[in-house]
């Protein structure tokens, strides 16, 4: 993270044992905002919005995890595009990108930054 | 200027024609008129005798028959020319149409000889080359009986396996001293006999037909050694003559033995008119073939567009399965060339005869017979005429003995690989290297190779692999395998968790094409519950959830209805539930009822209710057996003869719950009216008197396709046992997401390959899949039961992580016809920027 990531506000979602690998689950944010939340086979936990710009449904956290040549992805349940987890592109569209949010792990509490 | 072409007949021939011309007249410089009498477009002739396996038209349609959408061409169906007028250069058809044309072209075909027998008009006597025909020969089988073909030729064989299917003790009757005299020498006739009478047909050889005459329970057929058959019909499929009558009419030179006389460019004495296909006597000779007339047909497209292209000769070698023996013939099969040598194979043990024709200093192959198995076919074919590449006693030895056959590289670039449509090797090979074909499918469309017998696709197959194109079976990046070797490698391993499995054979973390693909075959081969432990990870939403994803995320719900038979009092509880937690509610098209709306963390109290009323799971979500549906059969109908509902309940309830590549649908008809609408099912069962008939591999949906006969008045032990090792063998063969019409139609050999091994056992493993089955049947568990005993299931049905009873505040509903119907997020859809990612740059 860099500097700027420090004035972010930090919400705590779930305990980190409790997500499932390559499990997603949906979270909310204080200001309402929905996130999906998953943490892939090496461990690393990602959090992008739960809305697939696709469908325009909140449905994100219910796809398919794992990779493309390597990229971690979650593949959109509704109509299967495939977005990179860390930085929110999409990999079938290169004109879409979701918004994705840092995550950290603390006293065992996987944490979000909302905006 | 444009120029008008009319085509006097749309048979195969006729229909070639006017596709080679449209696709090169890329100017439109002709217009074309087609006049036919047929009732309906050019089928495929060749494949007549198929219709018995499914009596649906549609499906010898040939591409783009009606041509539709081509403003060039003007089909008129049903009103065959009647007259020609060379001199006014027009043609009159029977309702009285006039069309002045500027060339001709007459492809009116054959008629079927019928032998001026007396009696030969009576009713009962048929013939054998239309639908039309093999629909009234139908109608008067109905019922059994005896059915007599006079003519043991190819046509005659074939018409002998229709009336065999039809279920008629048949005979058949041929002038010569054996069966297909024309292309079998008397050795391959000798075990052509035997091996056609194995099968049930009665062969009466060197006998004529002396007489018909109307017996009191049908016809009385008396042959010239005074053998009386009391028949309900007799078919003539003594070979045919062609149809030069309106040639001869408008004072066209004609054959001296009939035939419209053209030269090697297809013309006529009039320079303005054409003849091609069976009609045509090319400097005398008619040929009865279709890859002659295809020929034919090419000729002239060419020649009208100011080619030069003549008739080369033609090549008729035949290969065919005739009463499901294999029959071919090439060359000079009775080696009328001087000197001939002839290297014969025999084998009544194995009931197989094998002959080769070679040039006198034995370098050289002329031709040769194969009866009983003809896969050296496709290689020693278009060996014709080349200098042999083996001794040629090695090339018919028996398979799996040394020196066997000859591979594709064998053939020279100018040797034809398929016969039909004169395609060389070279043709093919310049099309995958230059033209860049990489599969059959591409080769098919750019050469027209494969696509009218298909009995060379094989071949393709083989050139594409010499050329170096391999043909990728691998299922996505992280295996290299096809879902068919994956389903071995899990089974042969007992590799049980996908981890595991990518770990060993393949790369990565998997991906939403590999992982529910595993997912389905760790089902199938009994893994447990398919939300247990990593599992759940594999699974595509809707079997995550156990319902199905609607398109605003929320899902539907269907319990299974068994046959589709439901009491007041199940329906009631379905009412309350839907009303309880206000769902939309509909009938499915699988004869039981949808509710929709429901969110991720309704689902489990929606199931609670459901299951504590006696239902459980309809997997509509999965791909899984759907439903069998079911008409109401033969306890209510008064048409009925079995009891449909009962049959499909038990069918149901035995396959509930099996994984498969795709869903899998089914129905049961209690008679032949088949409300049920079985045949567009992946298997359908159809009431008979006798017992069931059973259908498999038909679809409706987006490509519609009928269900193929698979067999007839079966008992009930026999017709499940069918089933069970039909769904096992398509659950370990599939591709995934390929239903069973796609899948037999990509299966080598097709319906007679399905057939060969799940009823005949010709790869041994009718047992094995029978016994998958039964331990498929005996684990049976209700999946969502499951979720509902199980606490850590059961706590993925949540809404959010953080908040698990507020429900998804973006999901809204408003009012359509008093129920509920989703409203979407008024949200931009694409090309969002991200900003945190900004943030972080």
């Amino acid at each position: 993270m860099t500097a700027v990531a420090e004035n972010l506000t930090w919400t705590p979602v779930c305990q980190y044992a409790a997500l499932e690998p390559e499990n997603g689950v949906a979270a909310l944010l204080p200001d309402g905002t929905q996130i999906a939340l998953f943490r892939v086979a090496d461990g690393t936990a990602y959090a992008v919005s739960n809305l697939d710009p696709f469908s325009q449904a909140m449905v994100l956290a219910r796809g398919i995890v794992g990779d493309r040549g390597g990229v971690p992805m979650v593949a959109s349940p509704m109509h299967k595009q495939a977005f990179d987890l860390r930085t929110g592109q999409c990999l079938d569209n290169p004109e879409t990108c979701i918004p994705t949010y840092p995550v950290r792990v603390a006293d065992g509490m996987v944490e979000v930054a909302g905006r | 200027m444009t120029r008008t072409l009319v085509v006097v007949g749309h048979g195969m021939v006729g229909h070639r024609l006017v596709q080679a011309l449209r696709d090169r007249d890329t100017a439109g410089t002709w217009r074309v008129v087609v006049l036919a009498e047929e009732p309906r477009p050019a089928y495929d002739r060749v494949a007549l005798s198929s219709y018995v396996d499914h009596w649906d038209a549609g499906k010898l349609a040939l591409e783009n028959a009606d041509h539709a959408g081509d403003d060039l061409v003007e089909l008129h169906l049903g009103d065959p020319v009647v007259a020609v007028d060379r001199d006014a250069r027009t043609v009159t058809t029977a309702s009285g149409l006039v069309r002045g044309y500027d060339a001709l072209v007459l492809a009116t075909g054959s008629r079927p000889f019928v032998p001026p027998v007396p009696g030969h008009e009576l009713p009962g006597c048929f013939t054998y080359r239309t639908v039309e025909d093999l629909d009234d020969i139908r109608a008067a089988a109905e019922g059994g009986g005896v059915g007599v073909v006079v003519g043991g030729g190819l046509l005659g064989l074939e018409a002998a396996n229709v009336l065999r299917q039809l279920g008629l003790d048949t005979h058949i009757v041929e002038m010569a001293p054996r069966l297909m005299p024309l292309q079998v020498d008397e050795g391959g006739g000798a075990l052509l006999r035997r091996l056609v009478e194995d099968l049930g047909p009665s062969v009466h050889c060197g006998v004529s037909t002396k007489e018909i005459a109307e017996a009191p329970d049908g016809l009385r057929v008396v042959l010239s050694d005074d053998t009386e058959l009391t028949t309900g019909m007799v078919v003539f499929s003594a070979g045919v003559r062609p149809r030069d009558d309106l040639a001869r009419a408008c004072g066209l030179d004609v054959g001296e033995r009939g035939g419209v006389l053209v030269d090697d460019a297809c013309r006529t004495c009039d320079p303005n008119v054409y003849a091609i296909g069976e009609v045509a006597a090319v400097h005398g000779r008619c040929y009865g073939l279709v890859g002659p007339g295809y020929a034919m047909a090419e000729v002239v497209a060419d020649q009208l567009l100011g080619g030069t292209a003549t008739f080369p000769g033609a090549d008729m070698s035949t290969k065919l399965k005739l009463l499901g023996v294999d029959v071919a013939s090439f060359g000079d099969a009775h080696a009328s060339t001087g000197g001939a040598l002839e290297v014969v194979h025999n084998d009544p043990v194995s009931g197989c005869y094998k002959k080769l024709v070679i040039s006198d200093d034995a370098g050289t192959l002329l031709g040769g017979i194969l009866v009983g198995d003809a896969t050296s076919y496709a290689t020693l074919r278009p060996l014709v005429g080349q200098a042999l590449p083996t001794d040629p006693g090695a090339l018919i030895a028996p398979a799996g003995s040394a020196g066997t056959g000859i591979g594709v590289d064998a053939l020279p670039d100018e040797g034809q690989v398929c016969s039909c449509n004169a395609v060389t090797k070279g043709t093919i090979k310049d099309a995958i290297v230059v033209g860049g074909c990489t599969d059959v499918a591409g080769i098919k469309a750019c050469t027209k190779a494969g696509t009218t017998c298909g009995s060379c696709v094989p071949m393709l197959k083989q050139l594409l692999s010499s050329c170096g194109v391999e043909q990728s079976k691998a299922i996505c990046e992280h295996f290299e395998y096809s879902r068919a070797e994956l389903f071995e490698i899990i089974r042969a391993t007992r590799v049980r968790t996908f981890s595991e499995l990518v770990e060993k054979h393949g790369r990565g973390r998997g991906c939403d094409i590999c992982k529910p693909a595993v997912a389905s075959i760790l089902a199938s081969l009994g893994a447990g519950h398919v939300l247990e432990g990593e599992q759940a990870t594999l699974q595509d939403t809707n079997d995550r959830f156990l319902a199905n994803m609607q398109r605003n995320g929320t899902y539907s719900v269907i319990p299974r209805v068994p046959g589709g038979e439901i009491t007041p009092e199940k329906l009631l509880v379905i009412a309350e539930v839907a009303r309880d937690f206000g769902l939309y509610t509909k009938i499915t098209g699988a004869q039981r009822i949808d509710m929709f709306g429901a969110t991720v963390d309704q689902l489990p109290h929606i199931w609670r209710r459901l299951v504590d009323a006696g239902f459980e799971s309809g997997h509509a979500y999965g791909k899984a057996l759907r439903t069998v549906k079911s008409c109401v059969g033969s306890t209510w109908c008064r048409y009925g003869v079995q009891d449909s509902v009962g049959l499909a309940i038990e069918l149901e309830l035995r396959y509930r719950g099996l994984r498969s590549p795709h869903k899998i649908k089914a129905a049961v008809s209690g008679c032949a009216r088949e409300c049920a609408e079985a045949r567009g099912k992946d298997f359908g069962v159809i009431a008979t008197e006798e017992g069931w008939n059973l259908y498999v591999a038909g679809n409706g949906g987006f490509r519609p396709r009928h269900a193929d006969l698979l067999v007839s008045d079966v008992e009930k032990e026999t017709l499940i046992r069918l089933i069970d090792r039909f769904l096992m063998f398509y659950i370990r063969t599939a591709d995934r997401l390929q239903r069973t019409s796609t899948w037999l139609e990509s299966l080598e050999g097709g319906l007679d390959h399905l057939r060969e091994v799940i009823v005949d056992d010709s790869l041994g493993i009718c047992a094995e899949l029978e016994e998958a089955m039964s331990e498929h049947v005996a684990n049976y568990s209700d999946e969502w039961r499951g979720v509902l005993e199980d606490p850590e299931k059961l706590s993925r049905f949540t809404s959010f992580v953080n908040a698990p009873g507020i429900p998804d505040p973006s999901i809204s509903f408003r009012e359509e016809r008093g129920q509920k119907v989703p409203v979407l997020l008024p949200v931009p859809t694409v090309g969002q920027t991200n900003e945190v990612a900004e943030v972080k740059q």
